[in-house]
This record gives C-alpha cells, structure tokens and sequence, in this order.
C-alpha cells in the first residue's frame, strides 16, 4: 500500500487520536502508522530552559533530533511549551557548535596565552591543562584554582565536578551561576527555615485567590507558569486578585488588577509598611502561628554592599572610587535617617561598615522590639520614598499600598507572593527575601495549598544541581557546609574519603572568583556549562584579567560565547539531548532523561571532561598537606587513604569515580535498553579511541548522590523510578512525594515532628543569640526547635543612585525570546529573527529629555564602562521617567560592561537591578 | 589612442554622470546629503528640491497635482535646462548615454555594419505625446514605468533587479538595429528636452574660417542633423536636438568648433532636415 | 509625410504593448505602501519613482521596487518578513515626498500649519493572524508578535481564555485591532513560525466592510458609521428590479 508522506501523517495522527479516546483501530491502518513511524522514536526529557520544569518528547531519526512536543502528561506543563521550549529540537544544531577542542597556539603549536585558537586533540588539552593546573596549584595551593560552575548543569555533572573539587583538590572555589541568580533566595531559606528551597508547588497557582508579584516578570520569564496564574484569574475574575510591584511597566501588568510601580530597592520599605500594618490592626496576626510556629529575630544594617574590602583597590578606575567607598562607609540620608530611627541613627551620620564580616548575624527579639523597629514605615514616609513613577499621583499610590495591605491582611484570603531576581539581585536580596516570609507567617498564611511565599527559579536546575547537589563555596551535597566539621564527617563517609580530607574554609564566591583573578590570587579556572564573562557584573575588569594578566582559564562549552573568546582553551562540550541527565526545576521537581543522540563533532559531556581530568591526578599530588591561610592547614590524608586500601599512586578517577562502588553499576541496564551511554560504553564516533568506562557512571554518580539526602529532608527516589515517571517532588518518602512542606497533612517529616500542624523542621541556624534592635545582648542562646524566624529588616539606599553626571537607574533582565546570554537562542533563527538586538528600553519622556529618537543609536556609560545599544521607548517594557531596562542576552550589548559588582552581603549575589547611567547619542 | 584633448568633454561628461550617480548612491546608503533620491526627484544639500519636469508632467497627465516642493524643484530643472543648458540632460547627465556612447563606439569600431532599420528621429515626439496620452488613461506617469533611464539610474542608487535587461535592450538595439537609436529616435525624455532646450544659451558655435569641411564633426555627432551650417558659414546651432555633449569640437581638427553662447550669431537659414 | 505615417505606426504599436503592460502593472495588489500613502490609485499616478522615501529611511526598510521584483517599478515598498516599518515618530520617508503621493497629513494630528506628526496614524496595511498556525492559540507561551508590536496593547492585545484540555492553563491569543494596526509588519517579522501566521496585508485586501444600515445598539460610538452612510436607501435584487405593475401585469403563470 503506497502512501504518500502527507497521508502518512494524517494516518499517524488518526491512530493517535483513535487511541487516546480508546477506539480500536483496524489493523491494517494500525500497520501504516508503524510504518509511517519507522525511523522516529519519541522519548520524555526536560526543557533546557527556565527554573519552570516543562516535560517535553524529544523525537530523534537517523541519530539526530527531529522534533520535540510538549508531554502531555507531564503535570508542569500538560504539553505546553513556551517558544524557548518550543524550539528546543533546533538548539543543538547551531552552524558553529565547537566541535574539536581548541587552545591558544603559537606558530610551533604551544600553548601561547597571546596565541589564536587552533585545534587540539582532546589528549594535548587535557595535558596542556593538567601542566597549568599542576603549576598554579603548587604555588598557590586549593584556593589557586576554580570552577566556574552553573544551575544549567546536570544533577550528575554538579556532582562530578562538586566531588572533583572538594574531595579531589581539596578546593571550596567551585561556585555556580546560580550565585547570581538564587543565592539570596538560598541565604533567606537557610536563615528563616534552616532549610533550602520553597514549601509550595506549582499547584499553589490554582488553589489560590491572590498573586503577588514582586520582582518577577512572569510573563516573559516564567511563561506557562503565567499561563496557570492566568487560568486561575480567569476562572474567578472577581474574587482572585493579580498584584504586579515592578520597577517599570512589563507584560504581567496586563493581567495584573493592580500595578506598583516601584522606585528601585525600596521593595523593603513596602514590605515593612505591609508588616506595621499588620502588626497594627486588631487580628490581623494568626498568633496561634506565630507563637507555636515563629520566633522574632534581627541583624546588622552596617554591612556593606559585598564590594570589594579594599576601597581604595589599585584595580579601581578613578570613576569607580566613589561607588566603591560605601563599602566602607556612608553618610546617612534623610529617607534612612527615619527607616532606621528605631536604632537612633540620625540624617547626616556617617555609618561605618562595621558588620561586613558578619552580615548574616542575627539574633533573637522581643515582638515589642520588632514593633518598634516597623513604626518608622508608615503609609506616608514609604509612599514618598517608593513611588517610581514621578507622574503618578501621591494618593493614587498609596491607596495602592493600602490594598495590597488589606489583600495580605484580607481573612481567608489565600495570598501566594513570586518572585525571580527582582529580590534576589539586590544588595539587600536576603533581606526582601526574609521580609516576605516574615508577611506571610504573621499571617499564618504559608505552607498552605494556595497560601504560602514561593520563590521562583531562574535556571532549570538551580534548585536541582546547584543548591540540592550543593556546588557552591560554602556547600555540601543536602544543604550541608563545608565549615560544619559534622557535615564534612558525613560527607567523607559518604565520599569515602579519609578523615580530614576536606577543606573547612569556605572558598571564593562567584564574584569573588572574578576578583581573585583580577588580584592574581587565582590563576586556574575551569568554566562549565556557564558564560561568566557576559553575565558577571562589571565585566570590564574580568575581561582584563583574563586576557592580560598570568593565568589559565579554561571554557567548557557548545558554541563560540564570550567567555571562550577570553579563554585560553575551549573544550567542546556535548548539549542536553546528548547525554544522560537529571534537573530539578522550581517546586522540588526531579526529572531525568536518557541520552537521544550521539554528540555533535567530538564534543564530549562535562562530567566526561572532568572524569578525564580526574585521571590526571595521582593521590599523592594532591592529598598532601596544604597551608589554606594563617589559621587553617589541611593535613596530609595519604597515609589515611592507604589504610582504607587506596594507593598514592591511584589516580583521582580511581577513587572518586570508577571505585568498586561504582562498578557494581552495570552496563547495559534495563533502563538503558535502546538508548546510547557515551560514558558507559563510547558511542560510533570512537573519540580519540574512545570506548567507555564500561560502567552506568551516571547511575552511580545518582545513587552515591542521593545518600545525603535520605532520612534528612531531602529524600530523592532511585535512578530507575525516575525513568518511569514524569518528575517526583523531593522529600520522596516511601514512594511519595511531598506537596507542602512543613505541613503535617502532607509532609511526613512535618508530621514525625509531632509540632501540631505545622513543623519548620530545617536544623541550620536553629540557635541563635538574644538581643535587642542594636545587637545580641548576653551569652544566651535560644533553640528554635522546629520554628521559623520573622525578621526586622530595615530600608537603606543602594550604594550607587543616579546623580546629575549620571541621572537614570539601570536595570537589566531577559526577554522571553532569548535564554540568559543567547548562546543557545541567538542559533535558532525564529528566535534570533523575533529578537535579533537588545534594545534600551527607555521612557519616552527620558527621549525627549536626551533628545534621542527611537532607534537611534546610543552610549549606556556608568562609571565602570559603555555599550552601544538602540533606543526603544515603545513595546513590551515601558520604565517609568529616570529608569532605562536593558536585556543581557545580546553579546554586541554587553550590558555587564556597565552594570555594578555591589552584591548582598550575605548571599553574595550581584545586583543586577540598579546602578547609575547616562544615555547620550553615539 | 587618442590625446586627451581629443576626449576632454567625454572624461569631463563621464565624471559628470559617474559623480551625479555616486552622490546619489551615497545618499542613499550612507546618507550623504549632497544629492539624495535619484533624477526623478531629489534634493540637493538636504535642501533644494530638484525634479525632472518631464515626469512631473506626466504626473499631471493623469489628473494628480502634485506637491509644491516637486513644482519648485521640476521648475528649477526646467529653468537650468530651457535658459542656460540646453538639452544637455542627454549628454552629461543621463545614465543611459554612457551605455550608448559605448554602443555609438562599438559600431564604430566595428565599421558602421549595415543598418536594418531606419526610423525617422521624430518617433520620439510621436513617443512623447504618447506618454503624456498613457499617462491620462491609466492615471500613472507612463513613461517612467518603462524608461530604460529610471531602471538604470533606480537601479544603480536602489537596486537593479532586473533592470539592467532594459539597459542592454538600449544598448543592442543601437549597437545592432539603428545608430543612435534610442536616444536620437526614441526617447521621450530627449524629445522633451529637445523642446525645451530649444532657446538655450549655451550652444555649440561654429566658425567657417578654420573648417576644411573634413565632417569629422558630423560623423561623431549623435544628432548630426543639428549642424548643417559646417563648413558653409559661422554661427551657433539652432537646433534643440543638440545634446552640448561636445563630440564635435574633440572631433575637429582645426579648432572650428567650441562652446559658446547663442548671441554669437544663429545661421541665416536652417535646412530642412538631415537624417541620419 | 509617409514617414510621419510610418512613425506614427511604429508609435502606436509600441503604444499598444505599452498600455498592456501598465494595465497589467498596475494590477498588483498587495505591494505595502510607506506611512502617508495616498490611495493607492493617486499614489502610483503621484509617485514619480524618485526613491527619496528609500534613501530617507534610516533602517532600509522601505525597498524600491526593481524590474522583477513584481511590484510597479520603481515605487517604494516594504517586506515585512525582512524588514519592516519601525515607525519613526519623524516619518522621514513621508516627510521627503516630494510629490505629495506620501501625504504628511494623513500621519499627522491637528490642523495644517499646526499638525504634529503622529506615526501611530499610519495605515500601512493590516496584521492578519492565521489562527490554524499561529502556535499561540494552540497554547504555546509565545505572543511574539504581541510583544514586538510599536503599539502593544492597542494595535495586539492578548486574549486570554482557559485551556480546557489541561484545566490548569491558560491560551493567550494575539487579536489585532484595526483601529490602531498601523500595519507596520513588526510583528510578521517577530512571528516565529515557519513562514508568518501573522502577516500584513493592505487594508482594503484585509478587511470587511459591515452594513451602513444595522447599528450595534450597544455600541454608542457604532453610530457614526451612519453618518458615512449613502443617502440612497433604495434596495435592488433581480427580484425587485421590475416595476409591480410590469410584474403583475404578465401573465406568466
């Protein structure tokens, strides 16, 4: 029976259709759609893209993929994509995928770090990598050498390179990109329930009757997501209520029955009203909550803005000294003079950066106290110092504020508050983080189907990867850290390290990984899965030192960005469809895949490219003793290793990887049947000789993994459970998985806690001093067994505000088009044509005031750099006078050349949101 | 190889027309502001509007009034070409005379050839009032939907597509078919000029004194009908066919011919025709 | 005099073959005009091929039509798969004209002598969505078009309706309102289908006219399309065009 190719299709998607309404088909038509068929073969993967988690079917042909649908089942997205994932089959197929491995070369075919790229085989990379990582660690030690990690990574590659890292090297300085992107969420997780990640889950977008945006476009950013809030506000459009508290006008204020527009970093100052009324009206507070659930706690506000210690940095430009100084001190303004009266701080101080060292101190206070330190932030004094849009009127926004009290306050109401970088990209990220648990458990209002703050993931596996695998300075595998000598204990037993192995001393955060480049203080770094030199803040300066100054950095990656052009040697490395993976995506949801196709060229998957660099190194060089700083030195562990049967000889590959453990992993496996292990079993291509471990690596890598978390809150199901179903949401207890956390009803650890219906059982920070609103007071210590803190925290300026010689705020972001820095989205041509440039989004009044016409070229200058971009004062973002919005995606806009490297001090995470610019014609 | 004096005004028209095209080109992708647009209309220096009459009379045709700033700039053409230059459109300006200059010099090289056709050179007038009929019936400036003169100058300054089969069309028609034959015979945009360059004050002035009556004039003269006063008395051309390209004063040996104005003296008498 | 004839013969039937191809020229339908186009019909008889609209555009959008590119010749055009109109609030192609076939008034606000130029006037064409293959109204997140749109919110909106297969999510269509599409094809361009769902297409070819004599009673503003309305209310079908007595007085029963 000849079929033409169309009446194939129609015949396939009649069957498909036949099917899933349960009706038989006669056999013949059964018999073309198989043949139809033949040569496609749809399997389940995740979206590369966004902390939503979307399931889609990845259809591959001819060792190639050909299409991706939405998964119908998957309980994310129901088959829904947005345009991202839509054009996911066309993301690894870019004309210039780095195919070979490429080192800067001089004419003699040397390592030159003034060379042009040449290709290498992966032998004289990896050699040529061993040598420099071999030089720079004998002379600097572990704090020598870094990754570069990411929240883009798989379950499995974080681990790899986590273990490699901190067991292997002995190294705190692996840190990912997550640090500029969840890290404050992560701080105030830690500090409020002493355990990471949100309560809720997505299904709080259904059950609830309020939405509170702060800082979270989601409408570009968290599109399907956006698609369920819109559906619930559709459902009941006079009961549920959509607020949006942006900096300038984005596409969620569609929907939105209230839009705040916000002056930048004043999110505190409202959250503080919000918490005085609340504290103020009659029963406003659920005290059967607050007094079973919640103890009140505060911290420092003398604690800098996480710039560098040294103001005066020989590395400063002269422009940057004045920014730069705050770190040290600042004199008072009014606006703070009155948010922080309740500490006796007057208009006109000067306040020294006292604290810096221990901005996440914090002890415990009376609710008196916490009163009197909310008085200050009434209706009248936020309203002046937040409204953002100068054309608005004074009454007007604060009958807004008023609402969004009354929303809160509202009995019954179920009230779910999102937000992205709005708050975590902030030099108070923490703190607007603690401030919105703080509102909702006054009011009793979370862990509650419909009723809780969530805190929405930027990356597909921040939650799953960076902050559950732990690949950041300070962090262990199951929010565990490095300077808890408990921690490491049950890491080396998990590890199988000797005691000791570990290092204690928490390494360099992301920015500070840039710094120590910059100084000279760390000469090696390995970039994986990751483009730092386009989305870390103030690249000027990282760009410098990359390029001019003594040092290696290595760039793993798919295609030609940024950071490989600053690099000194680019390793090909193979994208999500080719490779066997896992995620955890925004709601605790764990999604694994297999391995579709056969990598592009002689790309090869970054956990391969560690284990391979892990074979490199023999015990003997790197677990000897090392010298960390004046007070810590790691002990010789060699003579340990030998006791538990290791060999000085054996290579870090051996024991950390390819053990005996790992070798009862078999492969093949069942769960593997049809689908290729390049790991395991080298795939067609036979790169350099190639031919696998001979072992499931991954499945191992999983398992060895998921001991940390067992019986402790962070319970992951079995690798093979994983391949069966559509995602499970962590704690997965006996088969289950948890849909509120910290509620009894539906969480077992919540209720083996025997606390009543509620149980913030996280064990970190659980004993904390007494004091008052100015500091600990005494040696007592309280225990807060299974109790969250609410925090009194105050409004201060940002360390750099627009001025007369640069008047507007700058702001940077993404757009739904594009994914972070565009390495991947700027390949496909859809997306590249829909968003070809990022544009400066710019009020049209502003204009005016520039003289600049749209689309006309200009300079964005801060005192720390330039870039050349178009004016748009129309369209998708529409900022209020005195505000530009800039997108990071655009290589030939490198917006980070002009933005500012403040942090939050406590988290560390940059500020993406605000710094000082002027616009002028090019 | 002829001396420069003997191609003087042909590099002089060359720079001429290759300049006009350039600035427009300029104008057009790097916006320049000395000459934007292209010969249909234009504005010079960002300023002055400039506009071919021709086609603002075919605009007018068809019933459609045109914009004040076309008026003024077609006028200003008009002025230029009717009191001081003449037709010198055709030869120094127009792009698709350097297509037939190089037609006119392959025939030449290649001995004349025979010549299949012969058509009277007051098609074009016929041409001409056709236009202007087209034009009022079909409510568009006819002419310039089919010009060979816009396709080029459009498509050196626009784009050509396929515009450049036009140009050859030009160039193999008078190559192969008639000497001269589209600017002398067919083209309404000469026609127009010929008519309004009529009164002129710049013309060619001849003086019998040096002429040895060689004709070398009239055989390098694309309308050689102007020049029927050669070798028999002094004066300037009448005709307003002339084109003021120049050719017969480069031709001349003798130095019979040269610039000059009409007072320097008309012939008595014009006889009635020469064909080509 | 012969010779005269003759031209005349050769002038005429080139004449002939000339006035066929205009009339076939002219013909082309869908060639998008720039912001201020007259009417199509006075625009081709204004245009004069100059190319000063094209020159004037700063982003290159505008093309002028070669041989072959099966649009009249020479007149200025746009792709907006390619490039579209971005709208500057100068409109510096309409304001170059000299011709008046791009009329600034047709883009401007107020009267003349004090107009003001107002770029959301313009009527390029309209943006028409193929809701077949626009993945929009299939659920996917993508309103690509919505976001590119110079006059987002106004010219697109999004429509937000439940999705009823999942029960969970919501399809948000882009719908085009004529009343503000100035037809500036940045939207063709954004769509991210294979060839457009959304595309735009001169006015008179994109849309419907409505009834001069039913007024949408719950619409105070419809009224004013009465006020455009013909006088003559006379209606004739084959049916009513012979006179009553003319039909009632033969006798074809």
């Amino acid at each position: 029976m000849a079929l033409s190719r169309r009446e194939f299709i129609k015949t396939t998607a009649a069957v498909a259709a036949a099917t899933a309404v349960g009706m038989s088909v006669p056999e013949d038509i059964l018999a073309i759609a198989a043949k139809a068929e033949i040569g496609w073969k749809w399997d389940k993967s995740v979206c590369r893209f966004c902390g939503t988690g979307c399931g889609i079917m990845v259809a591959t042909k001819d060792d190639r993929i050909v299409a991706v649908k939405g998964d119908p089942i998957a309980p994310v997205n129901m088959g829904l994509n947005c345009i991202k994932g839509y054009f996911n089959a066309k993301i690894i197929y870019g004309a210039d995928r780095l195919t070979e491995p490429l080192m800067r070369v001089n004419d003699r075919g040397e390592f030159d770090k003034k060379g042009k790229f040449k290709p290498v085989t992966w032998k004289k990379a990896f050699d040529e990598m061993a040598k420099q990582f071999k030089k720079h660690y004998a002379a600097l030690g572990p704090k020598g050498v870094a990754i570069f990690g990411s929240g883009q990574y798989t379950i499995m590659e974080g681990y790899t390179s986590a273990k490699l890292m901190k067991a292997g090297f002995r190294s705190n300085n692996i840190d990912p990109n997550a640090r500029l992107c969840m890290a404050s969420a992560v701080a105030a997780f830690m500090e409020t329930f002493g355990i990471d990640e949100p309560a809720g889950n997505y299904d709080d977008m259904h059950h609830s009757d309020t939405v509170v945006l702060w800082g979270a476009n989601m409408a570009e950013m968290h599109p399907v997501l956006w698609s369920k809030i819109t559906n619930r506000k559709l459902a009941d459009p006079g009961r549920v209520k959509v607020v949006n508290l942006t900096t300038f006008t984005n596409r969620c204020s569609n929907l939105a029955d209230s839009e705040i527009v916000i002056k930048p970093n004043t999110d505190l100052a409202i959250q503080n009203y919000i918490l005085r009324e609340i504290v103020n009206r009659p029963g406003a507070i659920d005290w059967d909550f607050v007094n079973r659930n919640c103890v009140f706690a505060t911290g420092f506000v003398d604690i800098g803005y996480g710039l560098r210690p040294k103001i005066d940095h020989p590395k400063y430009k002269k422009e940057e000294l004045d920014t730069a100084s705050k770190e040290s001190f600042k004199i008072i303004t009014k606006d703070e003079a009155v948010a922080m009266g309740s500490l006796g701080i007057k208009e006109g101080d000067r306040m020294e950066m006292k604290n810096t060292g221990k901005a996440g101190a914090h002890w415990a206070i009376t609710f008196e106290d916490f009163k009197k330190g909310l008085e200050p932030y009434t209706l009248d004094f936020v309203a002046q110092l937040a409204k953002g849009n100068a054309d608005e009127p004074l009454d007007e926004f604060k009958k807004k504020l008023q609402a969004l009290a009354d929303l809160y306050a509202e009995k019954g109401r179920k009230v779910v508050s999102f937000w992205t970088m709005g708050f975590n990209q902030h030099v108070r990220g923490t703190w607007v983080n603690e401030q919105i648990y703080a509102i909702h458990l006054l009011l009793g209002k979370q862990s509650q189907p419909g009723n809780g703050a969530f805190s929405l993931t930027g990356q597909p596996s921040a939650c799953g990867t960076a902050r559950e695998v732990g690949t950041f300075a300070h962090r262990l595998p199951a929010d565990m850290v490095v300077m808890n000598p408990k921690h490491r204990a049950i890491t080396e037993k998990i590890w199988k390290l000797p005691e000791g192995t570990l290092n204690p001393v928490m390494g360099s955060h992301f920015m500070k990984i840039m710094r120590d480049l910059e100084d000279g203080t760390i000469k090696w770094v390995w970039v994986q899965v990751n483009n730092p030199w386009q989305n870390a803040t103030n690249a000027n300066h990282w760009i410098a030192a990359a390029r001019e100054m003594d040092n290696f950095i290595v760039v793993s990656d798919a295609y030609p960005s940024i950071s490989a052009k600053v690099a000194d040697l680019i390793l090909p490395a193979a994208m999500i469809f080719e490779k066997w993976g896992a995620y955890g995506n925004a709601e605790r949801r764990t999604q694994h895949w297999r391995q579709q196709v056969t990598p592009i060229g002689k790309s090869m998957s970054d956990t391969w490219q560690t284990t391979e660099f892990a074979k490199r190194f023999t015990l003997a060089e790197v677990w000897k003793e090392w010298k960390i700083d004046d007070k810590t030195s790691l002990p010789d562990v060699v003579g340990k290793a030998h006791a538990m049967g290791y060999s000085s000889k054996d290579t870090l590959f051996d024991v950390l990887f390819a053990n005996k453990e790992a070798k009862t992993y078999k492969w093949p496996d069942p769960v593997g049947e049809g689908y290729q292990n390049t790991e395991a079993a080298g795939d067609k291509r036979n790169v350099e000789g190639f031919k696998g471990y001979g072992f499931f690596l991954q499945k191992y890598l999983w398992e060895e993994y998921r001991k940390f978390g067992l019986g402790h809150g962070h319970d992951l199901a079995d690798f093979d459970t994983y391949h069966k179903v559509r995602g499970l949401r962590w704690p997965v207890v006996d088969g289950k998985e948890t849909l509120w956390r910290f509620n009894s009803e539906y969480d077992p650890y919540a209720k083996a806690a025997n606390h009543g219906k509620f149980a913030f059982y996280g064990d970190a920070g659980k004993e904390i001093p007494k004091g008052d609103l100015l500091g600990p007071r005494g040696e007592e210590k309280v225990k807060l067994p299974n109790q969250a803190k609410i925090f009194l925290r105050h409004y201060i300026d940002p360390p750099e505000i627009p001025s007369a010689e640069y008047p507007l705020w700058l702001c940077t972001g993404r757009v739904l088009e594009h994914w972070h820095t565009g390495t991947m989205t700027m390949r496909v041509p859809e997306l590249y044509r829909a968003v070809p440039e990022a544009q400066c989004f710019m009020s049209p009044r502003d204009a005016e005031q520039h003289k600049l016409k749209d689309g006309e070229l200009v300079w964005i200058e801060s005192r720390r750099g330039k870039v050349k971009a178009r004016v748009e004062t129309r369209g998708r973002n529409l900022p209020p006078k005195g505000l530009i919005f800039v997108p990071f995606f655009d290589e030939h806009v490198l917006i980070n050349k002009v933005t500012l490297d403040a942090t939050c001090p406590i988290s560390k995470e940059p500020d993406y949101k605000k710094c000082a610019v002027k616009v002028y014609k090019v | 190889m002829p001396g420069i004096r003997e191609i003087r005004y042909r590099i002089l028209r060359r720079l001429v027309q290759v300049g006009a095209l350039f600035l427009f080109v300029a104008g057009n992708a790097w916006g320049w502001k000395v000459l934007q647009g292209n010969f249909s209309s234009s504005l010079l220096f960002g300023a002055l509007p400039l506009a071919d009459p021709f086609s603002l009379l075919q605009v007018a045709a068809t019933g459609t009034m045109v914009a004040a700033k076309a008026l003024l700039g077609g006028g200003i053409v008009l002025l230029f070409f009717a009191a001081i230059a003449g037709r010198a459109f055709c030869g120094w300006i127009c792009p698709v005379n350097i297509a037939t200059d190089l037609a006119d010099s392959v025939r030449t090289a290649a001995g004349e050839g025979n010549r299949p056709l012969r058509m009277s050179r007051n098609i074009r007038y016929w041409v001409l009032g056709l236009s202007l009929i087209l034009s009022a019936v079909f409510g568009v400036a006819a002419f310039e939907w089919i010009s060979p003169v816009g396709a080029l100058h459009r498509g050196v300054v626009f784009g050509m597509g396929m515009g450049w089969t036009a140009v050859a069309a030009v160039f193999l028609f008078d190559v192969f078919m008639v000497r001269n034959g589209f600017c002398g015979h067919l083209c309404p945009l000469g026609a127009f000029y010929s008519l309004a360059g009529r009164w002129s004050l710049v013309r060619v002035v001849h003086s019998k004194e040096q002429c040895t009556s060689c004709m070398r004039c009239i055989e390098s003269c694309p309308e050689p009908q102007v020049l029927p006063m050669v070798g028999k008395r002094d004066g300037a051309v009448a005709s307003g066919e002339c084109t003021n390209c120049g050719r017969c004063i480069e031709a001349c040996p003798e130095g019979a011919m040269r610039f000059g104005l009409r007072t320097q003296g008309p012939p008595k008498k014009v006889p009635k025709e020469v064909t080509s | 005099m012969i010779d005269a004839t003759r031209s005349l013969g050769i002038a005429a039937v080139g004449g002939l073959v000339w006035a066929g191809f205009l009339e076939g020229k002219k013909a082309y339908p869908t060639a998008l005009r720039p912001p201020g186009a007259v009417d199509d019909a006075r625009f081709l008889a204004a245009c004069t091929k100059c190319g000063l609209c094209v020159a004037a555009c700063p982003y290159q959008a505008l093309v002028l039509a070669a041989p072959g590119d099966g649009r009249p010749i020479g007149t200025p055009y746009f792709v907006m798969r390619d490039r579209p109109c971005r709208m500057c609030r100068d409109i510096p192609c309409a304001a170059i004209c000299p011709t008046g076939a791009l009329d600034t008034g047709l883009v401007s606000d107020g009267e003349a002598g004090k107009a003001v130029l107002n770029i959301n006037k313009a009527r390029i064409g309209l943006a028409v969505i193929d809701r077949e293959t626009c993945i929009a109204y299939w659920g996917i997140q993508c309103d690509a078009c919505y976001r590119a749109c110079p006059v987002i919110d106004k010219a697109i909106t999004v429509d937000p309706v439940r999705n009823d297969r999942t029960g969970r999510h919501a399809i948000l269509g882009p719908v085009v309102h004529s009343d503000h599409c100035t037809g500036c094809g940045m939207c063709e361009r954004a769509c991210v289908t294979k060839k457009a769902s959304i595309f735009v297409l001169p006015r008179r070819i994109a849309m419907g006219e409505s009834s001069d004599r039913y007024i949408r009673g719950w619409d105070a503003g419809d009224e004013k399309r009465l006020e455009e309305a013909t006088e003559d209310t006379t209606t004739v079908t084959p049916r009513s065009g012979k006179s009553p007595t003319d039909y009632l007085n033969r006798e074809d029963l």
